[in-house]
């Protein structure tokens, strides 16, 4: 008798969990290639600056999102279109700041940090780094400049996982931008 | 779908990392080789865990290298190996003739000595999961024109 093949959502599955322990790998070789945990972070926001540079393409070919009008509106389409697409989960928005050019994303559950645990010699590690360089890249990429941190993490004992958006300016040159 | 994208990206993104910040020579690419590999072999250890907590024991070797060519090939890279050969003295060859790592590069032969940064990563998976399956093995992969990539596994025995 054959072994059953996977299908479907168990086969999903298998491919976001390839996914998030070949990111555990990666972080892993930076912790042993960097002496500490802020070059490591620096590698990750950049090596996901340059995966959301590309990624956008990806995004734009994929889904039928038109332009986004506002900041809030790209806010919308960060959380409930890009993130379920790729990451399978949608993040809340909220703490807005009053002048609308601040949000926080809430994830509520991380796919990154299944089978994760942080030793304490890593305390000022930020795991999922990458995810603030893929958001920081593929907005450069439609014109917006923005600042993405984590101000939350559960891996650190916090409640949940926020990442704090905020939007710096509308870049006007047209040229693609470079790699860092 | 769209999470394979993902999984792609970061993988070119590993593979240039590790470029980027060794120096040139030879005892450096080895370098970029065993790092890529050795995170390989990670991922190949959780994930045929994860793949086969709920299956059947193999009953041997061979059914070990067709669950690898078939379903473990299927979920990472979409397809199944084309041809898998044997001399039944413990030395495999998986044959892709479609590699999915390989295929977003160009197919002449001018990007032909740069294919081997982007099968460290898979023989480092592959000998990663026949470990955790029991078999001590040596990895080793060859292009000669893209994006066919030959896998070769030599099992060790104990």
């Amino acid at each position: 008798m054959s072994r059953q093949a996977n299908r479907g959502t168990e086969s999903k599955k298998m491919s976001s969990e390839l996914f998030t322990l070949t990111y555990g790998a990666l972080v892993t070789q930076l912790c042993k290639d960097y002496e500490n945990d802020e070059d490591v972070n620096k590698q990750l926001d950049r090596m996901g600056y340059n995966i959301g540079v590309r990624l956008i393409e990806d995004f734009l070919a994929r889904s039928n999102v038109g332009r986004c009008h506002d900041f809030r509106e790209t806010a919308d389409v960060i959380a409930k279109v890009a993130f379920k697409m790729y990451l399978g989960i949608t993040p809340s928005i909220t703490n807005w700041s009053p002048a609308g050019d601040e949000f926080s994303l809430i994830l509520e559950n991380n796919p990154l940090v299944d089978f994760v645990e942080l030793p304490d010699n890593h305390s000022a590690l930020i795991y999922s780094n990458l995810l603030c360089g893929v958001l920081r890249g593929a907005l450069e990429m439609v014109q917006m400049a923005v600042e993405a941190k984590f101000v939350q993490d559960t891996l650190k004992g916090d409640g949940v996982t926020e990442i704090r958006m905020r939007f710096i300016r509308r870049i006007e040159d047209n040229l693609p931008a470079g790699e860092e | 779908m769209a999470d394979e994208a993902l999984f792609l990206l970061l993988h070119n993104e590993m593979v240039s990392g590790v470029y980027k910040s060794a120096e040139q020579g030879e005892v450096e690419n080895g370098r970029c080789v065993t790092k890529l590999e050795s995170m390989g072999f990670r991922v190949g250890q959780g994930l045929i865990e994860r793949f086969t907590k709920d299956t059947a024991r193999f009953k041997d070797e061979l059914d070990i290298m067709k669950f690898i060519c078939k379903d473990f090939w299927t979920t990472v890279f979409k397809k199944q190996i084309d041809n898998l050969r044997t001399n039944h003295q413990g030395i495999y060859v998986l044959q892709d003739n479609k590699f999915r790592l390989l295929i977003q590069l160009s197919a002449g032969k001018q990007y032909l000595e740069h294919a081997s940064k982007y099968l460290a990563f898979t023989c480092g998976l592959i000998r990663g999961g026949l470990s955790n399956l029991g078999i001590k093995s040596i990895v080793t992969a060859e292009v000669s024109s893209m994006p066919a990539c030959k896998f070769q596994v030599m099992i060790q025995k104990l």
